[in-house]
Parts: C-alpha cells; sequence; structure tokens
C-alpha cells in the first residue's frame, strides 16, 4: 500500500506503508519530521496529522484515548488524527495525509 | 545565585540520569541533576506515568512512574541533589579544567565532569502554530500563569482543553475584566467538575465559551488587542482581548545543549562506545539524546552507557586513584555506601 504525505512545506511524498505499522512509524521511518514524542504510546499527541476528507470515513473511528490526547494538539480540525493511531492495511492503499504545524 | 561544586552535573533527571547517580555513587562520585521539570522521572512520568514498560530486565512490567519512584529508592543511598524546574542554559571551561554549567534560575554548578542525560532535549511549553506569536510572548502571551493579580481586570483569552485551560479558566473568571475559553470541540481531557463548573460559569455569562481555533492574533509592540478565531466550518470572529494564555501541554526542544559546542548530528550527541564520551573530553552524554553506531533508543541502553560513563568520569574525577572494580553482591565497601551492611 503506498501512503500521500504532504509535510508542513507542501510538499507531497509517496511512502510504502507496511500493512501492522502505524502511519506515524511509516512517517517517521521515511525521515518526514514527525515529532512522536511519546513513540506511540497515544500519550503526547505530537504526531498529528490531517486526514484527507475522502479517507476519513475509512478509518477505524477515535478511540476515546485518541479523541482526548487530541486535546492536547495544536490547530485542531475535524480531520485531525494522530498517525500513531491509525494501523497501514491493504484497504488503505492511496492514504492521503498532511502533518499538522507544529 | 547559589553555586555548588561536585563532581558530575547530570542534566536531566530521567529514568537514565537517575541510574548515573547510582552508577557513580558506587565509585564514591558525587553528582548534583539539573531538570527544566518540577519532578524526577523526564518523559517516563511527564508523557506516559500510567503506562506499563515491559522491557526493564527484571521487572515484567512497571509504570513510568513506578519506575521512577524505584529508581529515586535505589540512588537514595547516594545523596544526589536535585535541582528541579530548572533549565540548564550555560557551559563554559574554568580554567582549572572544570566545567561551570548554570542555569536559568541563576544556579552555577562546578565540576570536572558534566554528563547529558538530557533525552530528546527539554520539555517546554507547546506553542500554538500562530503566525508573529513569539513578539507577544512574555509581554502579552502567556504559557504558564505566575502572578494571578497581574491579570485582575484584564480582558483574557485561553486555549486548550485539558486541566491547565479548564483551571485557570475557573480561577481567572472571577477577577477578569472579561474571559473567553475557545477549544477545537465541546469536550475536554479534564476534570468533569472543572467542565461542569466551566459550562454554569457560561450560563451565567460570566464567561464564554467557543469552538474554534485561535487563528490570528493583532495588536502592537507585543500588546495584544484582538485574536481572530476560526471555526471549523471556516466561520471567523474577531474577538477584542488583550492577554492570550495558550495550554496544550508541553513538547521537547532540544534548547541550549544545541550550543555547547557538540558537534551534534540531527540534534543528537556523537559519543565513543566505551566510555559514552562527547567530542569535548569531560562531557558525557547517555541515553536517548546521544548516537553511535547501533543505538537503540531504549531505556536499558541508556542504563549500560550510564555504568560504562561511571568508569571514565571516575578517572577524570580522581586522576590520581586507581579505580576498584566491585560487585555489589560481594563488596563490603559498596554495601557500606548503600546502606545494608
Amino acid at each position: 500500500m503506498k501512503i500521500l504525505a504532504v509535510d508542513r512545506k507542501g510538499q507531497e511524498h509517496v511512502i510504502e506503508g507496511r500493512d501492522g505499522w502505524s502511519v506515524m512509524e511509516i512517517l517517521r521511518d521515511a525521515g518526514l519530521p514527525i515529532a512522536a514524542e511519546c513513540g506511540g504510546a497515544c500519550a503526547c499527541a505530537t504526531c498529528h496529522v490531517y486526514v484527507d476528507e475522502a479517507w476519513l470515513e475509512k478509518l477505524t473511528p477515535k478511540s476515546d484515548a485518541e479523541t482526548d490526547m487530541l486535546d492536547m494538539a495544536l490547530a485542531v480540525e475535524p480531520n485531525s488524527r494522530l498517525s500513531c493511531q491509525i494501523t497501514c492495511a491493504p484497504e488503505l492503499d492511496g492514504l492521503k495525509v498532511t502533518i499538522a504545524p507544529e | 545565585m547559589a553555586t555548588f561544586e561536585t563532581d558530575v552535573a547530570i542534566l536531566g533527571a530521567g529514568p537514565i540520569g537517575l541510574f548515573a547517580v547510582f552508577e557513580l555513587g558506587l565509585l564514591d562520585l558525587k553528582a548534583h541533576l539539573v531538570d527544566i521539570l518540577d519532578r524526577p522521572g523526564g518523559q517516563c512520568t511527564e508523557l506516559y506515568p500510567e503506562k506499563p514498560i515491559y522491557d526493564i530486565p527484571g521487572l515484567p512490567i512497571v509504570t513510568g512512574q513506578e519506575l521512577t519512584d524505584k529508581l529515586l529508592e535505589q540512588v537514595k543511598p547516594f545523596g544526589a541533589q536535585f535541582h528541579f524546574g530548572e533549565m540548564a542554559s550555560g557551559l563554559k571551561k574554568l580554567d582549572d579544567g572544570r566545567w561551570q554549567l548554570s542555569t536559568d534560575a541563576g544556579t552555577e554548578i562546578i565540576a570536572p565532569v558534566i554528563v547529558i542525560a538530557a533525552g530528546a532535549g527539554s520539555f517546554v511549553p507547546k506553542r500554538p502554530p500562530i503566525a508573529g506569536i513569539e513578539a507577544y510572548e512574555n509581554k502579552s502571551v502567556f504559557y504558564a500563569v505566575r502572578k494571578m493579580d497581574a491579570l485582575r481586570g484584564k480582558n483574557i483569552l485561553i486555549a486548550g482543553g485539558g486541566d491547565s485551560a479548564l483551571d485557570w479558566t475557573l480561577n481567572l473568571a472571577p477577577i477578569a475584566k472579561s474571559l473567553t475559553l475557545v477549544h477545537h470541540r465541546d469536550g475536554f481531557r479534564a476534570a468533569q467538575h472543572s467542565v461542569n463548573q466551566m459550562h454554569a460559569l457560561v450560563d451565567q455569562g460570566k464567561i464564554n465559551f467557543r469552538i474554534a481555533n485561535v487563528k490570528a492574533l493583532h495588536g502592537k509592540d507585543g500588546m495584544l488587542e484582538a485574536a481572530t478565531l476560526a471555526a471549523s466550518d471556516k466561520t471567523e470572529l474577531r474577538l477584542d482581548c488583550d492577554t492570550f494564555l495558550p495550554f496544550f501541554g508541553l513538547t521537547i526542544k532540544l534548547g541550549p545543549i544545541a550550543e555547547f559546542g557538540l558537534n551534534l548530528h540531527e540534534n543528537l550527541i556523537p559519543v565513543d562506545t566505551a566510555k559514552f564520551q562527547s567530542s569535548t573530553p569531560g562531557i558525557f552524554a547517555i541515553g536517548d539524546i546521544n548516537a553511535y553506531p547501533g543505538k537503540l533508543k531504549l531505556i536499558l541502553s541508556g542504563f549500560h552507557e550510564a555504568a560504562l560513563m561511571a568508569q571514565e568520569a571516575f578517572h577524570v574525577c580522581r586522576p590520581n586513584e586507581k579505580l576498584r572494580f566491585q560487585y555489589t553482591t560481594s563488596s563490603s565497601s559498596l554495601q557500606k555506601k548503600l546502606g545494608v551492611a
């Protein structure tokens, strides 16, 4: 599966996803500037991304923990997600995310 | 301003800084620790105090807070001195070869050895991505309230959805001229009774609550006059205010360590794997902040690094003494230091 990631300068990157990995791990592995300070524990809100509207409904809904943690993120929009909480899967081929400002 | 002389100054009181106190203590080296947070534990207690950690050898399951508590118990015999709520801000070499570490609170620590165990850097307040916000900081935008009375009679805008945002909304409502809380949703990561109290104040017309993000600040010379709030449907509202308090928790920035002249590579300090010393003799780096071939950012790696660092720190601090390598299980002198013999 491919992930289309837009960095903070607006540049698009096509990255190979890996089933079972979180989107945060894929972004980090690709060297994109995602802080992910807590390492994927849904405890810091520094892997914040905006999910393209077309994909929003296809994702597993936010857990209460993620919804809570997003209260500590900056510039939260209705399509905000924490990328450590999105798991790569074949049906998400083409998923488009934009890294939120820091 | 206070000046201390010791053997080792440690930057960072996270798990690795704490365990360094133990390894140094076994070699009779005394330590002072500086941490910008107001308590020990670093990321373990700031980010995930309640989350279980499963990969600490010998502890099948332990939370960040429990691990910190156990490490504090382990290092207690060595009487390290902690300087909490202070950021290491300057480092210079003295004529006698020792280092002088200074903090933003005016503390000076003089020691032959500096150990940087700062993780990813200093925890600092998250700054909202609003163009030009820097110009207002500490004039009309504040990330913490130091003196409540300074905000009496102000038109206050508070942003955030955690306990700090709610607590300060409730505390400042009685003394503010006006107060608006803005958050991206009508839901909060805060104590429910605080949320209820906030809604009651809104119902009484004493404060305002708006579901939006702060998009722009307006004013001059650092003095805020108004803010633009943007709702998720893109509608905007201009709100008159003279004080803005964003409360989005903490994030980690490398901070002044970047200026210490340590040949940083991608915000990490390159070290050798025998002594965990940086390119500058006498300055060591252990834990997540260092880099070497094969590095794994694991707490257990940092523990190993602390043990090897301590061996070399001994030679720097006690150049004329012979290091006697001993085991805590068999050495009565180590057991005496630990207070168990």
